[in-house]
C-alpha cells in the first residue's frame, strides 16, 4: 500500500498540469457559453429583483421630486393594516387551491383520452391546445363578454333549462366572480399541462404495458400501478409549474374584473401592479412583491420537500 | 502564448461591456433631452385620435414654416400608453420638451419635476380670456394651458320626458334630487326601459372621479378638504358624502341604473335602451344628429349645493429637462392663436376655451345650440382637486365607488377610501417638497 501511494505521488505533477490546462480551457470554453446568459439574467432578473428588495425598505415613488429615503419596516407595517392586502392572500389562495388540481387533473385525464392511437387524435390535441396559445388578454376580454348577464354563458344555460334558471351576472357578483375566472383560467391553461402530461406519458415503456396485460391486469390497476408511478417527474413538473402560474394570477383580473367587485378577485400581483403603477407607490409595491417572492419560495419548498425521491 | 492572449482579450471585452452597461444606466442623470439643437420633440397622446392629431400636425406645420429658427418635431402616443410613456421617459431623462398632459395630472406631474413653469405673456389670445378650468396652475406659478374642455351633462329626449310627465329642467331650474329620483321611478314603472338611467358604469378609470365626484359635491362632499388639502377624513366620508354614497347605490338597488353598464353607453341611449345618460359634451354632436331637436342637453341635478361638474381635459405643457426652454416657449406661445382655439373645438366637439373662438363656432356662439354646455363649463366647474396626491385619490375614490354599487356599506367603504387617502398624504409628507 504504502508503495503505491508514494508512486502515485511521483507521478501526479505531471499528470496535473496535463489535465488541470485541459481543464482550464474547457472550463474557459464553458464560461464564454455561458455568459451571454448570465449577464442577461443578471440584468433583466438578478438587478431587477435586488433593486425590488431594496426599494420595499424605501419610500420611493413612480413620481417624485425627491431622492427615495430609507424608512425601515414602514411599508410593511402598512402593508399588514391594510385590509384590502388580507383579501388579496386570500384570493390568491383560493385561486390555487382550487386550480392546482383541477387543472392538474383534467390535463391528465385530456391526455390519457388524446394518447389513444386512434384516427385523427391529432386534431384533437390541436383543439385542446387552441387556447393555449391565444393571448391570456384576447381571451379574458371574449370571456368577458360571454359572463355578461346577457352574454352566451347565461343564453345556454336559459335554453338549457328552458327558461327556468337564469344565470347571473357572473363577473359583477362577488360570489360569481372568482369561480368565473378559475373555470375560465383552467379552460385557457389545461392544454399545456396536457401536452405535458402526454409526453410524460410517451416515456413509460410498451413492455410495462403488455406485462400488466399478461398479468390479467385490469384498466385501474394499470393506470395505478404502471402509468402513475411513471409519471412521477412529469407529476412533480406539473405541480411546481401549475402552483406557480396560478399564485401570479393577474392578466385575467387587471381586463375582467380589476379586483371588483368588493375585492373578491384582488390577488397579491394584482395588488403590486396596482399600487405601484396605478397608484404610483412604487415602495409599496416592492413590498408586497417581496411578500409574494417569499411566499412563493416557501410553497415550492415545500411542494420539493413533499415530492422528493424518498430512498 | 495563444492562451494567454485569448484570456486578455476576453477579459477586455468582459470589461468593456461591463463599463458601456455602467455608462449606459449613469449617462443622461443630471442632463437635459428633448431637443437636438433647435429641433424640439413634441409628445401628444393622440395617436389613433386622426381629428385633433391633425390639428396639433397643422400647428406644428405653420409654425416650422412662420420662421427658421426653431423645428418641431411630432411623436404620438395612443392614449392608454400616454402617461405611461411619460413616466417611463421621466425616470430615463428622456422627455420630450413639449408635451400634452390631462389636465387633473398637472399638479402631479409639475410636483414631481416633469414640468416646467411656462410664460405666455404676449401670445395673441392671453391667458385672463380662458376659461378657468383651461389652465394648468399649482402653487401660482402657470404650468399648462388647453385649448378646450369638456362638460358633462344630462341628455334625453324631450318626447320621452314629456310622455311621462317629467319637466325638461332649465340652468334656472335644475332637477332637485326628489324631482330626478320621482322622474326615475316613472321611467322605471313604464316599463319600456331595463334601466332608465345611464351614467356609464361598465367603464373604468378616471371617468368614475370625472363622472360622479361632482354629484358627490353637489350633495355636499368632496374628494378631500380644500382648505390645505391634507386629509380626506370628514370630507370624503362625512354625512353629506355618505348621503351622497346612498343615493348613488340606491340607483342601482331601485333598478334605475345598471351596476356595470353596456361596452358602448352613448350607442344604448340612441338605441332608446335608457331615457337619460350622464355623460361628457363629447358626445352632444352626435346626439344632436341622430335626435335633431328632441334633444335635451340638461345641466346636472342640484343635490342641494348647486349643479356640479368636473373640469380641465388635456393641456399642452413643458418639460422641466428640456434642452431649448426657448424654443418650446415660442411654440406654445405660437399656438395660442384664436384660430388654433376654433380647431380644435371644431375637430373635438368640445367647448373652447374663449369666448372668441367660441363666437366662431355656430354651434358653441350665445344661442347656439352647445352653447348652453360653455354656460354649463362657465357656470358649475369645480376643478378636480388640484394637488400632487390627485391621482391616487383618484383610484381611492373609484374603488370606493364601485363598492358602492356593489353593495359595499356606503359608511365603510368611504371611510375606508379617506384612510387610505389620509395614510398616503401623511407618509408622502404631505406632498410638500
Amino acid at each position: 500500500m504504502p508503495t503505491t501511494i508514494a508512486a502515485r505521488e511521483r507521478l501526479r505533477p505531471v499528470r496535473r498540469t496535463r489535465t488541470t490546462n485541459a481543464r482550464r480551457r474547457e472550463s474557459f470554453t464553458a464560461f464564454g457559453m455561458a455568459t451571454p446568459a448570465v449577464v442577461l439574467l443578471i440584468v433583466f432578473l438578478v438587478v431587477p429583483v435586488a433593486l425590488a428588495f431594496t426599494l420595499a425598505f424605501t419610500d420611493a415613488k413612480l413620481v417624485s421630486p425627491t431622492p427615495a429615503r430609507f424608512v425601515g419596516l414602514r411599508n410593511f407595517t402598512l402593508l399588514f393594516q391594510d385590509p384590502t392586502f388580507y383579501k388579496s392572500l386570500r384570493n390568491t389562495a383560493y385561486f390555487a387551491a382550487v386550480v392546482v388540481p383541477l387543472q392538474a387533473g383534467l390535463a391528465l385525464v385530456l391526455a390519457l383520452l388524446v394518447n389513444a392511437k386512434v384516427r385523427g387524435i391529432n386534431f384533437f390535441r390541436t383543439v385542446y391546445f387552441l387556447p393555449v396559445v391565444t393571448s391570456m388578454v384576447v381571451v379574458s376580454l371574449l370571456w368577458t363578454f360571454l359572463y355578461r348577464k346577457d352574454g352566451l354563458v347565461n343564453h345556454v344555460i336559459s335554453t338549457l333549462t328552458l327558461g327556468h334558471v337564469e344565470g347571473p351576472d357572473w363577473l359583477g357578483n362577488p360570489a360569481t366572480a372568482m369561480p368565473a375566472i378559475i373555470l375560465m383560467s383552467v379552460w385557457q391553461g389545461v392544454g399545456f399541462h396536457m401536452i405535458i402530461w402526454l409526453a410524460g406519458l410517451q416515456t413509460i415503456p410498451a413492455e410495462l404495458y403488455e406485462a400488466a396485460d399478461l398479468d390479467g391486469a385490469t384498466r385501474w390497476h394499470r393506470f395505478r400501478h404502471v402509468t402513475w408511478p411513471g409519471l412521477r417527474a412529469t407529476r412533480t413538473f406539473v405541480l411546481v409549474t401549475i402552483t406557480i402560474a396560478a399564485l401570479s394570477l393577474f392578466t385575467q383580473i387587471r381586463v375582467m374584473t380589476q379586483g371588483g367587485p368588493l375585492d373578491s378577485t384582488t390577488t397579491v400581483v394584482y395588488q403590486a401592479v396596482h399600487t405601484g403603477y396605478d397608484q404610483q407607490q412604487t415602495a409599496y409595491a416592492a413590498a408586497v412583491s417581496l411578500i409574494f417572492f417569499v411566499l412563493v419560495l416557501s410553497v415550492s419548498l415545500v411542494q420539493r420537500f413533499l415530492t422528493r425521491e424518498k430512498d | 502564448m495563444l492562451f494567454r492572449t485569448r484570456r486578455l482579450a476576453a477579459a477586455s471585452v468582459a470589461v468593456t461591456a461591463a463599463t458601456a452597461l455602467v455608462a449606459g444606466c449613469t449617462s443622461g442623470s443630471g442632463s437635459t433631452s428633448g431637443a437636438s439643437g433647435d429641433t424640439l420633440t413634441l409628445w401628444t397622446h393622440n395617436a389613433g385620435n386622426s381629428v385633433e392629431l391633425d390639428v396639433v400636425k397643422k400647428i406644428i406645420k405653420d409654425f416650422n414654416g412662420s420662421q427658421d429658427k426653431y423645428k418641431v418635431k411630432l411623436q404620438a402616443f395612443p392614449q392608454s400608453d400616454y402617461n405611461n410613456s411619460v413616466v417611463a421617459a421621466a425616470s430615463a431623462r428622456k422627455l420630450p420638451c413639449l408635451l400634452d398632459v390631462d389636465g387633473p395630472n398637472v399638479a402631479n406631474w409639475a410636483w414631481g419635476g416633469y414640468l416646467s413653469p411656462i410664460d405666455v405673456s404676449g401670445s395673441e389670445v392671453p391667458l385672463s380670456d380662458q376659461l378657468a378650468s383651461t389652465v394648468g396652475d399649482y402653487k401660482d406659478k402657470l404650468y399648462a394651458f388647453g385649448f378646450y374642455d369638456v362638460s358633462l351633462a344630462f341628455f334625453a329626449r324631450k318626447s320621452v320626458l314629456g310622455e311621462h310627465g317629467i319637466r325638461v329642467p332649465t340652468m334656472d331650474k335644475p332637477w332637485t334630487k326628489d324631482e330626478f329620483d320621482a322622474g326615475l321611478a316613472k321611467l322605471k314603472k313604464s316599463g319600456k326601459f331595463e334601466y332608465p338611467l345611464e351614467m356609464g358604469t361598465g367603464g373604468t378609470g378616471e371617468w368614475w372621479s370625472y363622472g360622479y365626484s361632482p354629484q358627490l359635491q353637489s350633495f355636499g362632499g368632496d374628494l378631500i378638504d380644500r382648505d390645505d388639502y391634507k386629509t380626506a377624513s370628514g370630507t370624503l366620508d362625512g354625512k353629506n358624502a355618505v348621503e351622497w354614497a346612498s343615493w348613488f347605490h340606491s340607483l342601482v338597488a331601485n333598478g334605475y341604473m345598471a351596476k356595470k353598464s353596456g361596452a358602448d353607453p352613448n350607442k344604448d341611449f340612441l338605441a332608446g335602451k335608457s331615457a337619460i345618460q350622464w355623460d361628457g359634451s363629447w358626445n352632444a354632436a352626435k346626439n344632436a344628429e341622430k335626435l335633431g331637436d328632441d334633444l335635451a342637453i340638461i345641466p346636472p341635478v342640484d343635490f342641494g349645493n348647486g349643479p356640479k361638474i368636473g373640469g380641465a381635459s388635456w393641456q399642452w405643457a413643458m418639460s422641466s429637462t428640456c434642452s431649448n426652454k426657448a424654443g418650446a416657449q415660442e411654440w406654445l406661445k405660437f399656438s395660442r392663436q384664436t384660430k388654433y382655439f376654433v380647431d380644435y373645438a371644431k375637430a373635438t366637439s368640445t367647448i373652447p376655451a374663449t369666448d372668441a373662438a367660441a363666437q366662431q363656432i355656430a354651434d358653441y356662439q350665445p344661442g347656439g345650440k352647445f352653447d348652453v354646455l360653455v354656460q354649463f363649463a362657465r357656470e358649475y366647474v369645480t376643478v378636480r382637486p388640484a394637488t400632487p396626491a390627485y391621482p391616487y385619490i383618484s383610484t381611492e375614490f373609484e374603488k370606493a365607488a364601485k363598492d358602492i354599487l356593489a353593495g359595499a356599506d356606503p359608511k365603510n367603504a368611504l371611510g375606508q377610501a379617506a384612510k387610505d387617502i389620509d395614510s398616503n398624504l401623511k407618509t408622502n409628507n404631505y406632498y410638500s417638497n
